[in-house]
């Protein structure tokens, strides 16, 4: 049952006569007598450390979770900006912390389709003290709870996620990946002083005093409502963004830019995802890491080979065949970290085998796992993955710094602008994607749907690095049409793949004599499975290339060319 | 979630004492709990510090005009919330009465609260009403204080011919002895016998002390103030008992002698094996025979 919050900030003027919380609550006994006496109160040093995913889903949900610790006792409170959704004891966290590692109950039903399949990290820690006093009516009985979290005592710690603090920070001065490249949070090393915060609890079914103590409260000098989250706070004082981490491409560029220069700073803020990503992949936080690193590393391959040409001549090439080395680095893991996602809605999905059939095929899905994830450190913590992230870094900041120099120079400019070279790679990833689609028939092979995927990816890719250059609206609706054709060919894709994976997983535990005969009739209805979604949306192809390439759609991306341009 | 209701016919036996200590007590378990007093001389509602009285009173709550959980206090205590009584209880029959089955209306309001709490208490008043019989409806168990008195058995068979005349789900009876007063050379004897005669009496009995007394000085549950004195340890003991009671009790259940082994069995189970037999002059069949 949620509650609402009422949070106050004091004034520095409490503060800086050191008077402390001890002064504060005596201030506030003197407020609200004579209807209400204060309890005696107890103080206890906490350690608050606020918990969100890596890409802060929590705190885009409008919600926070504070994880305190005192005297042994941990609780976990989730607090949107002005209630209390839930406040709970719980056990000791180990963080990370997955979905189905948090204690069954209320937050966890509230927390898990937020979370996803990401997991709670710890974003900013502040230790104080908390002194807390009970608010008592006539009777003596407690109507509500207020808390004073001393400010001088708090200090934030250094997150154990190092990427916030190890990346290097590629582009402080361009515009927009300034505010959220990972590379800015502070690594919260140093003291930093929070305003004194008082917290209101009303006790279930005394709402009406609790509205009565928060104006006496609020109407004290120097004390006034808080207008921003405590974690926003902290996170603020920790030097941080918020909100922090992001896998999205958005650097914002303005029309009249240098193509290279501009194509740099891209490919800078691809790389600063791609690192930021790599302390959380090696951990193996969760799935996510991975994905988001490569993902980071498919759009760098897809910028050089769809604008590499922009970039001084030789940096595409050079860089090329390394970063399709990473990329096939990253690919075994990946491909077994989907089959286990999905493996318990597969084995639901089972019409005749039984789920529990297909557990030795779990079972050898995490040996593998567990395997191909030490070839990936290897590679990760490798000279050659450190050369290729130094190198890159240090030619595209050369590239980034010569056009700043010569955007400094007075005169006419001689150089291709961004928007020229965004408006003939949408027209040429449009144009691709067309013909290549055309040519599908009903009787076309696997090959040739994949291939209609790539030139999609390039087009989706395209869109993504010049997103700002775009106008808008006429962006999402683009985006939202590409993305239904790029499912349907995602699900005929993965269904083939995966349905050929299973063939070899097959083959390889039968060679191991790790698969009961059960489990192989599992595999195999669950082959046949993805064969017919595969099926399924082979079906609906014809139909959403063709809504894809509808006039209003051919016009939306004309017209994106145009704007770009 | 579990009922309790804690019932006598007779008042001033400890029946609001045993509600507010082991509602306490399941809530220092960790069990989400609710107290419902239901008796409108609101004396837990007082030892609680919260005010009698419940918007729109007894009628609202019926009439459904006003939720149960709007009309919920949370106590000084973690996990334990408070229903508390109005004096318009005192009309309770009558507004049941005008209701659609007017003897399942508490199982009914309690419904809605079966995902927020673990267990629910319901503190009843002394009598034989419309009220009575919805608690009745409404419980898992009886707990039923008595006064280890010759009489206190002739009370527990009424209330057992009672129960077992229930059509559709019973409660389990679980009947404990309160205010015995060891000097007593009856008490003595009866707290000696009874329990091991009869698979519906505790083995924890309460004693007669004026610690207990005292909580309506204090306003505060036994074990917050007297958290290691006797009588605090044997409601500690009491609870044990009742809540070690299984979902579904086994028709047989090990004899306990003095020491902390359920010794609650459900009475509709007795009643199943002796069909038939459900009037005051056949009283439940006694340990002894069970074990034959």
């Amino acid at each position: 049952m949620s509650r609402q919050l009422r949070e106050f900030i004091v004034g520095r003027t409490d503060a800086e006569s050191g008077a402390g919380a001890s002064a504060t609550v005596g201030m506030l006994g003197d407020a609200l007598r004579p209807r209400f006496e204060l309890g005696a109160g107890r103080s206890a040093t906490v350690r608050h450390v606020w918990l969100d995913t890596f890409d802060w889903r929590l705190h885009r949900a409008g919600v926070s979770l504070e994880y305190s610790i005192s005297r042994g006792a941990h609780r976990l409170s989730l607090l949107t900006r002005d209630s209390v959704q839930a406040d709970t004891a719980v056990p000791r966290l180990s963080l990370p912390a997955l979905t189905e590692q948090l204690p069954a109950g209320p937050l966890r039903e509230h927390l898990a389709p937020i979370m996803g399949i990401r997991a709670l990290l710890p974003i900013v820690s502040f230790a104080g003290t908390t002194r807390e006093v009970r608010v008592l009516d006539t009777e003596r009985k407690t109507i509500a709870y207020l808390t004073v979290d001393e400010a001088a005592a708090r200090r934030p710690l250094a997150t154990a996620w190092g990427p916030h603090a190890t990346a290097p920070g590629s582009d402080a001065t361009a515009p927009g990946s300034d505010a959220t490249a990972p590379g800015s949070h502070a690594t919260g090393s140093h003291a930093t002083a929070l305003a004194p915060r008082i917290r209101i609890a009303a006790v279930r079914g005394y709402d009406a005093q609790a509205d009565r103590v928060e104006r006496l409260i609020g109407g004290l000098p120097g004390v006034a409502a808080a207008a921003e989250s405590a974690f926003h706070a902290a996170a603020q004082a920790a030097g941080m963004a918020t909100p922090g981490y992001t896998n999205r491409v958005d650097v914002a560029l303005a029309p009249s830019m240098a193509a290279g220069p501009a194509l740099a700073r891209v490919l800078l803020r691809l790389l600063d995802t791609a690192q930021a990503n790599v302390d959380g992949a090696v951990r193996d936080a969760d799935t996510e890491f991975l994905h988001d690193l490569r993902v980071a590393v498919r759009r760098t391959r897809a910028a050089l080979k769809l604008a590499g040409d922009a970039l001084p001549d030789g940096v595409a090439a050079r860089f090329a065949a390394e970063f399709g080395w990473l990329g096939q680095l990253t690919t075994p893991t990946r491909d077994l970290d989907v089959h286990l996602l999905g493996f318990d809605a597969a084995a639901a999905g089972l019409a005749t085998a039984a789920p529990a059939d297909l557990e030795p095929l779990r079972a050898s899905l995490l040996r593998y796992r567990a395997a191909e994830r030490r070839r990936l450190i290897r590679g990760l913590r490798s000279a050659r993955f450190t050369s290729l992230t130094s190198d890159w870094r240090a030619a595209l900041s050369e590239v980034r710094a010569a056009g700043d120099e010569a955007a400094r120079r007075p005169g006419p400019t001689t150089h291709v602008p961004i928007a020229d070279l965004a408006a003939t790679r949408t027209r040429r990833a449009y144009a691709r994607l067309v013909r290549t689609g055309s040519a599908v028939t009903p009787a076309a092979d696997e090959d040739q749907l994949h291939l209609v995927r790539k030139r999609g990816k390039e087009l989706r890719y395209v869109l993504e690095f010049f997103a700002t250059l775009y106008e808008p609206a006429i962006h999402r609706s683009a985006v939202r049409e590409l993305k239904q054709l790029q499912d349907c060919l995602g699900d005929i894709q993965d269904g083939h793949v995966q349905r050929e994976a299973i063939r070899a997983l097959a083959e390889r535990m039968v060679a191991e004599h790790a698969a009961p005969a059960a489990t192989l009739l599992a595999m195999g209805e669950l082959a046949a499975q993805l064969d017919a979604t595969a099926s399924r949306a082979r079906g609906d192809f014809a139909r959403r290339f063709a809504q894809f390439t509808s006039p209003r759609n051919t016009r939306r991306l004309a017209l994106l060319a145009e704007v770009a341009a | 979630m579990r009922i309790y209701a804690t019932y006598n016919v007779k008042g001033g036996v400890g029946k609001t004492s045993a509600a507010v200590n082991l509602a306490y007590l399941a809530s220092r378990d960790g069990r989400k709990t609710l107290l419902w007093d239901l008796d409108p001389q609101a004396a837990a509602t007082y030892l609680f510090r919260v005010r009698p009285r419940v918007k729109g009173g007894g009628k609202a709550l019926v009439r459904g005009a006003r939720p149960l959980d709007a009309a919920i206090k949370g106590t000084d205590f973690e996990n334990l919330d408070l229903l508390p009584a109005d004096f318009t209880y005192r009309k309770l029959d009558l507004r049941l009465h005008e209701a659609n089955r007017p003897t399942r209306q508490i199982a009914r309001l309690l419904a809605p609260l079966a995902g927020e709490y673990d267990a629910v208490f319901l503190d009843c008043p002394p009598s034989i009403s419309l009220v009575t019989e919805n608690v009745l409806h409404a419980a898992d168990a009886l707990i039923v204080p008595l006064i280890p008195t010759p009489l206190c058995t002739r009370t527990l068979d009424q209330l057992t011919t009672f129960v077992g005349a229930l059509n559709g789900r019973r409660p389990a009876i679980v009947a404990f002895f309160s205010m015995a007063d060891r000097r007593k050379k009856l008490h003595r004897d009866i707290l000696a016998d009874l329990p091991g005669q009869r698979a519906d009496v505790a083995g924890a009995a309460i004693p007669a002390m004026s610690v207990i007394e005292q909580m309506a000085v204090r306003r505060a549950p036994l074990p917050v103030y007297s958290p290691r004195g006797v009588a605090t340890r044997r409601y500690r003991e009491l609870w044990r008992e009742i809540s070690a009671w299984p979902a579904t009790a086994p028709t047989d259940r090990p004899v306990r002698r003095g020491g902390n082994q359920p010794s609650i069995r459900r009475i509709s189970q007795v009643d199943d094996r002796e069909e038939g037999v459900s009037d005051a002059s056949s009283p439940p069949e006694p340990r002894r025979a069970l074990r034959a």
